[in-house]
């Protein structure tokens, strides 16, 4: 009997020493899954689904050994969810790549993500919520040949939903971080960080009418500069001419952008002020393309980004066509003990963005309705308003159980130029919301949102949808659970009926899984509860959730 | 015998102690000043470190950081740790990150991860999400989401490391 387990053991236990001894290496993952029946409801103008449900659901899985990492990504549409391009269609593994790093050489073949700089010629990237997944298809090099210099290039494709685009992007990217390189600087309280980068598109002109060119490159450089307190950071971009072709695109003007910030901060104060200017600058890998599909370049919005869902209501979107927009945010605490501050400190944010459209118009109109249209570098009188936004917050915790934030935003939203529309007026809409949270238990709390928004019904101003308002409820039990019911109500205007959108949702959460269940009318928009903020569509109907990593 | 079981059990379970163990992924960031840096720079003298990822625009994130700011001085004596806020935030917002780390006078080690590609690697699809990582930077635990309270269940993670 012994002599038996001892042979058994011995045959065994080389496995586990393996096991110990050689790495085998490792791997992990993540899944999320979101799925939602749709009820027809014309009130709210949710359409019939024939499919009643729709899911939508992915899966990262990742080896990795030592210095290897190769991974895969699964996804599924059946169907795609309502808010969602219903290009993106049935199963497959649209992302699979391996990368190892030897020696500070970093390669990787198959899919990835990057980004140049600040993005404005090139970033690659995926928003799985909003349907944004334009991964790169190729090879990449990074090399870091010494301290303070690192080197990138690439080739490839861009993904388009299960396909490739046509384009064939080529990018190099440098950068040297003066720190990093000088020794005698590394005790230094300012550094200086240069970079460079150029991308360039091969596509076929299959154009009969015009000769567009191939080969379009873009070049951009960018500096950060920071000392102590202060930092300064700024990109400039410029693509040659790329036009569309067809009827309506024959613009051969060149595009260029030019993003600057600069920052001040100290213990209990940061303030930053930022611009940008962007002249046709929509560059895509595919160069017929539109919508949120094939984009190379990446200028986002330089404007506050709201979560409160009436906040929310009307978001601003940057138009890489032409545009000059400013930003100035400060955010200040009240020491504790003060007479603002309190016992526990209070904090205070005061935001001011202001979006305007070129002089005359972008480059865009080049060859479209101006044979040389090139517009000033800087105007702000008397130009057509895309956007502005005052909001202020003020957050307060006034004992150990009660704690509130307050808001108020002033915007101006261009209906006509964000969202395409021929209103002729601007939306003038001032939102007030109160959130307070309240601790029942050291594990149980209380929360809840009251908001308003009220829009200006003058003449010079559309009035929309008119008034808005919403309430939410939420307790939660920590570490595991959480209750929501909310409610948005419009009053009616023009000769819409009253409506009321009221939902109820409840998440249970046990360390790396979470899974949420929901039951309303939803209103499109941003919608934060429970923790985490997503961009939901107008439906009604039961939603679940679930999320899981290992 | 009794050795020969000794001896399997021991080779068992190091074997499942094994198999749990998560490295920390290798991957590339910046600092707040743009510096470009790597995951692999993360270290507290072999005592634990927590990993929030987080954005300036996320409440919840905020709130979590808020929260634990308070009691961040008590945490650190007891226990050593060290707490690694990692913001995804986009160059949207990337420049927002460091003024308004200092306006809430947050004292944790801050990184950028503007392309997500850390956030992509420990599977993070939203935030916030936190990690916590023993002696050997291994992941050991994990949440998604907070609500008021979270920060209880995670210091008792933390505690039950250093004990």
């Amino acid at each position: 009997m012994l002599k038996k387990l001892f042979l058994i053991s011995l045959t065994i236990s080389p496995l586990f020493f393996f096991g110990q001894e050689q790495d085998w290496g490792e791997v992990h993952g993540d899944f999320n899954f979101s799925g939602q029946t749709y009820t027809e409801d014309p009130s709210i103008n949710a359409a019939k689904v024939d499919e009643f449900f729709l899911a939508n659901a992915y899966s990262n899985l990742r080896f990795s050994k030592g210095n290897f990492t190769a991974g895969i990504r699964y996804e599924s549409y059946l169907n795609a969810l309502q808010d969602f391009d219903t290009r993106f269609n049935g199963n497959g593994i649209p992302y699979r790549f391996a990368q190892y790093t030897v020696n500070g050489l970093d390669v990787t073949v198959g899919n990835f993500y990057d980004q140049l700089g600040n993005g404005l010629i090139f970033r690659s990237y995926e928003e799985k919520n909003l349907g944004i997944d334009n991964a790169m298809d190729g090879v990449r090099l990074k090399y870091s040949p010494v301290a303070g210099m690192f080197l990138k290039g690439f080739v490839g494709t861009q993904r388009f939903f299960f396909e490739q685009g046509p384009g064939i992007i080529r990018g190099v990217d440098a950068e040297l971080n003066f720190k990093g390189l000088f020794s005698f600087l590394s005790e230094s309280k300012t550094n200086l960080i240069l970079g460079g980068s150029f991308v360039s598109r091969f596509q076929q002109d299959e154009e009969p009418a015009y000769e567009l060119p191939e080969n379009v490159s873009a070049y951009a450089t960018r500096t950060t500069i920071s000392r102590g307190k202060v930092t300064f950071n700024s990109e400039y971009a410029y693509k040659i001419n790329d036009p569309k072709g067809g009827s309506s695109g024959s613009n051969f003007a060149p595009g260029n952008a030019l993003v600057s910030s600069l920052s001040f901060s100290q213990k209990g104060l940061g303030i930053i002020l930022e611009g940008h200017r962007v002249d046709n600058m929509d560059f895509r890998s595919d160069r017929s393309a539109t919508g949120k599909e094939l984009t190379l370049s990446f200028i986002p919005a330089l404007t506050k980004q709201h979560v409160y869902t009436l906040a929310a209501f009307y978001p601003f979107a940057t138009q890489p066509d032409g545009e000059l927009g400013f930003q100035g945010e400060v955010n200040y605490t009240f020491k504790k003990k003060s007479s603002l501050g309190g016992k526990y400190g209070t904090r205070l944010t005061v935001n001011y963005s202001r979006v305007n459209a070129l002089n005359g118009g972008s480059s865009v109109l080049n060859g479209i309705t101006e044979e040389n249209h090139t517009p000033m570098f800087f105007s702000v009188k008397n130009e057509t308003l895309f956007f502005s936004d005052f909001n202020v917050e003020f957050k307060k915790k006034l004992s150990k159980k009660v704690k509130f934030t307050l808001n108020y935003v002033d915007m101006i939203y261009n209906k006509d130029v964000i969202q395409g529309k021929n209103y002729g007026k601007d939306i003038h809409a001032r939102i007030g919301i109160i959130d307070l949270t309240y601790k029942l238990k050291p594990k149980h709390s209380i929360r809840t949102e009251l908001q308003y928004l009220s829009a200006d019904k003058s003449e010079a101003y559309d009035q929309d949808q008119g008034d808005w308002m919403m309430a939410l409820i939420e307790y939660t039990i920590s570490p595991n659970w959480f209750f929501a019911v909310a409610d948005q109500y419009n009053g009616g205007y023009a000769d819409q009926e009253a409506i009321h959108y009221f939902n109820v949702n409840c998440g249970y959460t046990k360390g790396a899984n979470r899974f949420e269940f929901g039951y309303g009318k939803k209103r499109e928009g941003i919608f934060c509860v429970g923790g985490v903020c997503k961009q939901v569509p107008s439906s009604n109907g039961l939603t679940l959730t679930v999320t899981s990593s290992f | 015998m009794k050795r020969l079981l000794l001896l399997l059990t021991f080779f068992a379970t190091t074997q499942v102690a094994f198999s749990q163990n998560r490295s920390l992924p290798k991957v590339d960031l910046k600092t707040m000043d743009n510096t470009s840096t790597s995951t692999a720079a993360f270290d507290n003298d072999g005592k634990p470190i927590v990993i929030s990822f987080w954005a300036t625009w996320c409440k919840p994130c905020v709130k979590e950081l808020n929260t634990i700011a308070e009691e961040y001085e008590d945490w650190v004596e007891e226990t050593g740790v060290k707490i690694i806020a990692v913001s995804i935030d986009d160059s949207r917002n990337m420049s927002k990150v460091k003024p308004k780390v200092n306006a809430e006078m947050w004292e944790y080690e801050i990184y950028c991860d503007p392309n997500r590609d850390f956030a992509r690697a420990m599977g993070v699809s939203s935030v916030p999400h936190t990690f916590l990582l023993n002696a050997d930077k291994e992941i050991i635990w994990q949440h998604k989401g907070y609500v008021d309270g979270d920060e209880i269940e995670l210091y008792e993670k933390i505690e039950e490391l250093v004990e």
